[in-house]
């Protein structure tokens, strides 16, 4: 098969590039500029494409780079910035996925006369009763499943990826076989577009205008003053000017009203949770999902909780089987099946 | 290790104002100058003033070609360090104001940029105004150095640089009037562009020289801060050990490029008309983005409207014709024209532009194979196409 590969100049992408060789595709790899301005982590430095670049010439395929920073501007630096200005949560990574790797690059790999789009992520598609199904990589901590659930159908019939089954130890020891310079590559962390150094309010605040709020409690009392609204998250403990005391969290951010409620750990315990954004990856097949328990994964690599989904139009309530920790506006919740192994669909908190 | 021979497929190159192939004639006259004549021409021994002496030839052949006199040639590394030469080196000398066109190559622009200058907006064509530039120049003060390109690397529009000389002398009489004449070499007559400046800079590379070697002329009587101090070997303008097989090389490929320049220009010039003509009547979505005349013979600039330029490339690429689009950053990711923009042309016009680039090695069958790999590959994005 034709195989357009992403490589990002990590070690995954890199060690994917020698199994698709290994198993007879014909691999072009393809490196996506996506942010344009000042970074030093992530995927889209200089010295990433020099690493996907020399990796694709060592491991004998051709190398392109696509310049798709205009559109991630729009999908995901954009909306990343309005989330702080609303008082969300946003997980841009997974806006990244779901617009560029797979949307843009589909596009592109589908029109230019690939078979597949591959990419280095940790996740498997395995087949079952003849419908391709997404699940997590075999390598539990590694797993990434949670960052690709937004895949339908039809991108799970298209995509391939190539390292899901190993073990991450086993990518960098082939990587090392390979002698692919990315080999020892320490993974990626942080957000690609925020420089380790001016951090997120650094990143934010020439884009968007900081607000001070009062930081209030149950009883609406002032407690303590924060600089910038936009900057506090649902959940929260550090940074709210509280002094010493008892441990208290923010358990509500009301952006235009400037306030943040603080309280007990406890008063962040929801029985139902309204998810939005919806995608299942079995072309909207929520038999599976709807009106059973599901466990439901929070974060990157967050404790899953258990709850029954119910579905209405557009949007579902997860009924949480005990109490759960709330989840901020913003992120995203996949839903797993009760092996904990198979990604049912997936969405973005509403409340 | 990757493969330096000569690929065994025949191959459209259609890339010629990125590079040119090496003439023939250059690479053999620069051969022994690796190996045998190794000396520096600075030495005092007889086996450096025989490099010496080679290095006077080409100087003399290069200043036939121009038209200036020997003694404001300067050999530099490229086009790069000729356009940093003029733009930094005339401001480092006298601290005035820089002023370049909108559509300068990067090399000029972020000269200009980076000293806080003046850009001046160009037509929709693409040339300067000379009008436009009289105003600007009159309304900036101490002027050190004004730079505009003979001929634009993207689309191939030819700036009337004698008109702007006018406004130059005029307005800003103590500036220096620098040109980019990297594009002009294989299609205009350089006898006839270097009357109106006082510095021109040129790259070997474009016109079948060596990569690495640059030609930069400065008139008589005029000065810049050198960027290179050394050893002063360019008479102090331009420090360095001579390249003594790649200033053979330019002078040889630029002594041949200015012989056959004229038939070269009739002939290319037909393929191109040809070539665009191919085009624009077989993909609907396709224009050319210069009316015609506006350009140099040896560049068909298109723009295919809906289309992506990273998409036609690659699909090109497979067809195994090199052309290219805008210019590329660090990465290697095509960067949206500024040339274009400056321009005004429309944005979804700008992202399927394509450059097809005409030299001394392009064939009738290369501009065939080109309409018709351009015409496949705009078919399969999705573009109406006609059957020719």
């Amino acid at each position: 098969m034709k195989v357009l590969l992403a490589m990002s100049g990590g070690v995954d992408s890199s060690a994917a590039a020698l199994v698709l060789r290994e198993q007879g595709h014909d691999v072009v790899g393809v490196t996506m500029r996506l942010w344009g301005g000042e970074s030093d982590t992530g995927c889209c430095s200089v010295s990433d494409v020099d690493d996907a670049r020399r990796v694709a010439q060592q491991v004998g395929v051709d190398h392109l780079v696509f310049n798709f920073s205009e559109e991630f501007n729009q999908h995901v630096v954009d909306p990343y910035v309005k989330s702080h200005v609303e008082g969300t949560t946003p997980n841009p990574c997974i806006e990244c996925n779901r617009h560029l790797k797979f949307d843009k690059l589909i596009e592109r790999g589908r029109a230019l006369g690939f078979d597949a789009v591959a990419t280095g992520h940790h996740a498997r598609i395995v087949e079952q009763d003849g419908v391709k199904r997404l699940a997590r990589g075999a390598d539990a901590l590694k797993d990434q499943s949670y960052v690709v659930h937004m895949l339908s159908g039809e991108d799970l019939s298209y995509v391939m990826f190539p390292v899901g089954h190993m073990q991450k130890s086993e990518v960098r020891e082939l990587a090392t076989t390979g002698g692919l310079r990315t080999a020892a590559k320490p993974d990626s962390q942080d957000v690609c577009f925020i420089g380790s150094t001016i951090g997120r309010a650094g990143f934010l605040e020439p884009r968007l205008t900081f607000n001070s709020a009062q930081v209030v409690d149950a009883s609406g009392d002032t407690v303590g003053e924060v600089p910038a609204v936009e900057l506090v998250t649902l959940g929260q403990r550090r940074g709210l000017g509280l002094g010493g005391g008892d441990k208290r969290y923010v358990v509500a951010v009301d952006v235009p009203a400037r306030r943040v409620t603080v309280g007990d750990e406890s008063e962040l315990y929801v029985s139902e949770t309204r998810i939005g954004t919806l995608s299942w990856p079995y072309n909207s097949d929520t038999s599976l999902v709807n009106g059973t328990e599901v466990l439901v994964q929070g974060s990157a690599h967050g404790d899953r909780g258990a709850g029954v989904v119910a579905i209405d139009g557009d949007e579902l309530t997860i009924r949480w089987s005990r109490p759960h920790r709330r989840i901020a506006p913003g992120q995203t919740v996949v839903f797993y099946d009760a092996s904990d192994t198979m990604v049912l669909g997936g969405g973005i908190v509403l409340s | 290790m990757a493969s330096a021979s000569i690929p065994s497929r025949e191959y459209v190159y259609l890339d010629h104002a990125a590079t040119s192939p090496l003439r023939p004639e250059a690479h053999a006259a620069m051969e022994p100058y690796g190996d045998v004549m190794y000396a520096n021409p600075s030495g005092s021994h007889r086996f450096a003033r025989e490099a010496r002496q080679v290095i006077d030839e080409a100087r003399d052949a290069v200043a036939e070609a121009i038209g200036c006199a020997p003694g404001e040639i300067i050999f530099t590394s490229g086009g790069t360090e000729g356009a940093n030469s003029a733009v930094l080196g005339a401001v480092r000398r006298t601290g005035g104001t820089a002023v370049c066109a909108a559509t300068e190559h990067h090399a000029v622009l972020h000269c200009v940029e980076h000293v806080q200058g003046v850009v001046v907006p160009v037509t929709e064509q693409g040339p300067v105004d000379p009008d436009v530039m009289r105003e600007t120049l009159r309304t900036t003060d101490n002027v050190a150095v004004v730079s505009v390109m003979a001929v634009n690397n993207e689309t191939g529009a030819i700036n009337n640089l004698e008109l702007i000389s006018h406004a130059v002398r005029r307005q800003a009489p103590n500036a220096i009037f620098h040109t980019d004449a990297v594009q002009a070499a294989c299609w205009l007559d350089l006898r006839t562009i270097w009357p109106h400046v006082d510095a021109l800079t040129l790259s070997a590379h474009k016109f079948g020289g060596p990569k690495g070697m640059g030609i930069m002329v400065l008139r008589n009587g005029f000065n810049v801060e050198p960027l290179l101090l050394g050893g002063g070997q360019e008479r102090d303008r331009r420090s360095g050990t001579h390249n003594v097989a790649g200033i053979v090389g330019t002078s040889v490929a630029l002594t041949i490029t200015d012989e056959k320049r004229a038939s070269e220009v009739a002939r290319l010039g037909a393929l191109r008309d040809e070539l665009i003509h191919g085009i624009t009547s077989r993909v609907e979505c396709a224009t050319a983005t210069l009316a015609p005349g506006v350009g140099i013979a040896g560049t068909a600039h298109v723009c295919l409207e809906g289309l992506e330029s990273e998409s036609l490339l690659y699909l090109l690429d497979e067809a195994d014709v090199c052309v290219s689009a805008a210019s590329a950053c660090a990465s290697g990711a095509m960067e949206p024209s500024h040339v274009l923009a400056a321009m005004g042309v429309p944005r979804e016009r700008i992202k399927g532009s394509l450059r097809f680039s005409l030299g001394h090695t392009t064939t009738r069958q290369h501009v065939q194979a080109a309409v018709e790999a351009t015409a496949a590959a705009a078919s399969r994005l999705g573009a109406k196409v006609s059957v020719s």
